[in-house]
């Protein structure tokens, strides 16, 4: 066992703040901080979903037809809209915060933050538009 | 996890976070909500399969998805050491958060080659 050079029996308490768990539930600024980083879960559980869905796709047209039935189920329905939700509200904040992690600069000067943002959500909504044309067509 | 890594993981992270941002809202809204509830007419299972088995395709979904996870990673980690105060897990938290990213990736590369 490793002796610790610094440990005497008459060690001083340390002041140590305790944090509540739920620290982040009595203000809503610490509320909304949390809740933009559970949108990841969301993220990542609807990748999870785009994979099975994928494949299904990769097994069969009876797997994949048995995928796209429970995809109807009320309750496949409710938590799509939840999730859908919280990938919005991922997107909206992930685009506010873009300026931040982007400072850029044309012919010397910063670009400013809302035109950054704004970019963002001009290729968010273009992107988006694309997709759902290429489904409509498809 | 080591210092030195950090800024690797945060990249994932940044690409993940970008790449949904702008690509799963449609996409979850078209094929988890519009063609279930039959708003929009579900593409035939040959069109789906010939579209998603492009090189190009595969390639998109393998980033896609991947990344996603790795998003997740790496913020549901930092949300577990700040918002549950579980700094004295560092270590553990790291390790399945990332591990079960590199599963997912793992399936992910898998179903998209045998598609």
């Amino acid at each position: 066992m490793r002796v610790n050079p610094q440990h005497t029996p008459y060690h001083p308490r340390w002041h140590r703040p305790s944090m509540p768990i739920f620290w982040w539930v009595r203000r809503w600024i610490h509320a909304r901080f949390i809740l933009r980083e559970l949108t990841s879960i969301f993220v990542a559980g609807y990748a999870l979903v785009y994979l099975l869905q994928l494949r299904a796709l990769g097994m069969g047209p009876e797997a994949y037809a048995r995928f796209l039935e429970m995809l109807r189920s009320p309750l496949a329905i409710m938590l799509h809209a939840v999730a859908l939700g919280f990938v919005m509200y991922h997107s909206i904040t992930w685009f506010n915060l873009a300026p931040r992690a982007l400072a850029l600069r044309v012919g010397g000067k910063r670009v400013p933050d809302r035109v950054i943002a704004g970019l963002n959500f001009v290729a968010w909504i273009g992107i988006s538009a694309g997709l759902l044309w290429m489904t409509l067509k498809g | 996890m080591k210092k030195t890594l950090e800024p690797f993981w945060w990249s994932l992270f940044g690409a993940g976070g970008t790449l949904a941002a702008l690509f799963i809202p449609i996409t979850l809204f078209v094929n988890g909500i519009a063609i279930p509830l039959g708003w929009l007419g579900a593409p035939g299972y040959e069109s789906v399969l010939q579209l998603a088995g492009h090189p190009l395709a595969r390639g998109y979904l393998f980033l896609l998805i991947s990344l996603s996870f790795y998003h997740w990673a790496h913020r549901f980690r930092f949300t577990l050491y700040d918002g549950l105060q579980l700094k004295h897990l560092n270590f553990l938290i790291a390790v399945i958060c990332y591990g079960s990213a590199t599963v997912g990736t793992i399936a992910a590369g898998y179903t998209l080659i045998n598609l």
